[in-house]
């Protein structure tokens, strides 16, 4: 049953306009003034909210920003004797949907209100559908109909209760870590834990420390005793990404704990017994690096006990629509912008192109597109810095006219791009270190 | 009004007493507007009832409005005791069409029965050729029956029996 309330400091007015809506057979209360108004908006919902401009105390306007702090999508009829355009025009740009000047025709009433039911019908029609298809698609804040991705998602449940390790692959950019977290929720231990490590992202002692911990004075620095991951996600699930990159001795140290279940902390003598389910991600070939001998068999065999292989986004094309709608809706809620529809060239754009940093890539796409979208529509020339046209822009210039910033933000842009966004692997590439290529990525404002 | 009482008790089902004329209340006049306000003359005809009626329809050729409305066809109580209808915009004449009573008459008979509809707890119908269905323009009259759709007439059958059942005959106690 639909509820409307009539907020009118006029008995006669309020009483005459309530038994007309009343006999459409809409619930409907009244209220004398603006502040009545507001309390009985903080009790009930109403669909419609019909609001007197002039009032003695808080005026209509006043009345619909409170209504609209508690209700952001109520539609508010403003209703005066006293029209101008100027209180016209504040009430709409207030966020008024109708101003009626009364007395008004029947007619004008019946339709407005018919309209804005018609029109929440429809909301609502689509918030279920909305879910349906949510529902449908969505595994874990993952998005997908492919049918790869989801027997991956059976597969998923099937091993979410086992201790066993996971390892999961795939490109840069394809979500490994939240088919990790989609493991960890499934299973009997997401009350615990679920502790994530990028093991690219820190130096070799450091990432010893970090996994293990350290008793106090086991370095320089090291002024008291530090729980490592490994102990904060006793009973849960540690995540170790980027794998493909640890170093020899991490490798021998990690294969220690997944056979023994214990470790010592960096500096200690003491071993220290963990019940955690290990989680590892790469996006390097992994037996390849086996067969070149950089990375250790037997903890490859440890890991991969259930291998997970995550499809790139160009082999779901399908998926493409799906995410952008999503993308879309969060990332236009977030910048607190309305852009609520792509037109087809978009639409082509996106379905045209490769996407080597996979959902990552068309994640920031979309919300590069949105910053620069100013109609509420995304169309082919918000989406324009697809398929390469600044690269292409950047060729046509001679390295002789560029600066040695430019030469250099060229030269880690085409590496990141060659690596597929692996910071490790491009910073070997360009002969510096990890932490140099962070500040650098960060003064020449470029993505992985 | 000897046709609209009969039509009332084909379609109703109740037996239709008519009052002596009356005159509508002076202070239900809206100068600036030059129209009647029906809501005060319907509550002056609550006092008029008479204590063993079931409902009590009023008929008159003033152009009724409601201070939130520019005007309206009629007016009735929701699920209460009284209702009132105008001719004044039923005639084609109003409209600088040629008078036709037949006309005005089928169309008073229709909204006639719309209200009383009301009295008894119908609400406006989807049903475009129901008498319940509402009609914001004399079209909309035109287009409907005097008769009620099948669930409203269900409705309206229990109803009408309930209150015939009924002696202490409730209604007058709402305020309009």
């Amino acid at each position: 049953m639909w509820k409307i309330l009539v907020v009118d400091d006029e008995l006669i007015m309020r009483e005459s306009l309530a038994a007309w809506l009343m006999e459409d057979g809409y619930t409907v209360d009244t209220a004398a003034s603006g502040q009545e108004g507001v309390e009985l908006a903080k009790k009930t919902e109403y669909t419609i909210y019909f609001v007197d401009l002039k009032m003695p105390g808080i005026d209509g306007i006043e009345t619909m920003t409170q209504i609209h702090k508690l209700h952001p999508d109520a539609a508010v009829i403003i209703i005066t004797a006293f029209a101008t355009v100027d209180t016209a025009i504040t009430a709409m740009k207030e966020g008024a949907q109708e101003y009626v000047v009364k007395p008004c025709s029947p007619q004008e009433i019946s339709l407005i209100v018919e309209r804005i039911i018609h029109l929440e019908n429809l909301e609502r029609e689509n918030k279920i559908l909305r879910k349906k298809l949510n529902d449908r698609y969505t595994f874990h804040d993952i998005i997908s109909k492919n049918p790869k991705m989801h027997e991956l998602f059976a597969l998923v449940n099937d091993v979410a209760n086992l201790r066993s390790t996971v390892l999961i692959q795939g490109e840069s950019g394809t979500g490994k870590d939240l088919i990790a977290k989609a493991i960890h929720q499934s299973s009997d231990r997401s009350e615990s834990r679920f502790v994530a490590v990028s093991c690219a992202a820190l130096a070799e002692t450091l990432l010893e420390s970090e996994l293990f911990g350290h008793e106090r004075g086991a370095f320089t620095g090291a002024v008291s005793q530090s729980k490592g991951k490994f102990e904060i996600a006793d009973g849960g699930t540690l995540f170790l990404d980027e794998i493909g990159g640890i170093s020899h001795k991490l490798q021998v140290d990690l294969l220690r704990v997944l056979q023994e279940r214990s470790f010592f902390r960096v500096g200690g003598s003491k071993e220290v017994a963990v019940n955690v389910r290990v989680i590892a991600a790469t996006n390097a070939d992994l037996l390849a690096a086996v067969r070149d001998g950089t990375f250790r068999e037997d903890l490859y065999y440890r890991l991969n006990v259930i291998n997970i292989h995550i499809p790139p986004l160009r082999d779901r094309l399908e998926d493409i629509p799906l995410l952008v709608r999503h993308f879309m809706e969060r990332i236009s809620f977030e910048l607190g912008k309305t852009v609520s529809g792509l037109t087809d060239g978009a639409i082509a754009r996106l379905m045209s192109h490769q996407w080597p940093g996979n959902v990552r890539e068309l994640e920031n796409s979309i919300e590069r597109a949105i910053v620069t979208c100013h109609d509420g529509v995304l169309t082919e020339e918000n989406l324009s810095f697809l398929d390469g046209n600044e690269s292409e822009e950047e060729e046509a210039i001679s390295p002789g006219d560029m600066s040695l910033a430019d030469l250099e933000r060229r030269a880690i842009k085409a590496t990141l791009s060659r690596t597929e966004g692996n910071v490790k692997e491009a910073a070997s590439i360009l002969g510096i270190d990890r932490s140099t290529l962070y500040d650098k990525l960060k003064r020449y404002n470029l993505r992985r | 009004m000897e046709a609209i009482a009969e039509c009332i008790e084909n379609i109703i089902g109740a037996p239709v007493h008519m009052l002596e004329d009356l005159d509508e209340p002076k202070e239900a006049f809206v100068e600036k507007r030059n129209q009647w306000d029906s809501s005060v003359i319907l509550r002056a005809l609550i006092n008029m009832a008479p204590p063993d009626a079931l409902r009590l329809l009023g008929v008159t050729s003033r152009d009724l409005c409601v201070p939130v409305l520019t005007f309206v066809f009629g007016q009735a109580q929701l699920d209460g005791l009284v209702s009132i209808i105008s001719t004044a915009r039923l005639k084609p004449e109003f409209y600088g069409l040629s008078a036709s009573t037949e006309l005005t008459l089928e169309r008073a008979c229709k909204e006639a029965i719309h209200e009383l509809g009301h009295t008894f707890g119908l609400v406006h119908c989807g049903d475009r050729s129901c008498a319940m269905s509402l009609s914001t323009h004399v079209g909309d009259v035109d287009i409907k029956n005097a008769e009620f759709c099948r669930g409203c007439r269900s409705f309206l059958r229990d109803r009408v029996t309930a209150a015939l059942a009924d002696e202490s005959r409730p209604g007058r106690e709402k305020q309009l």
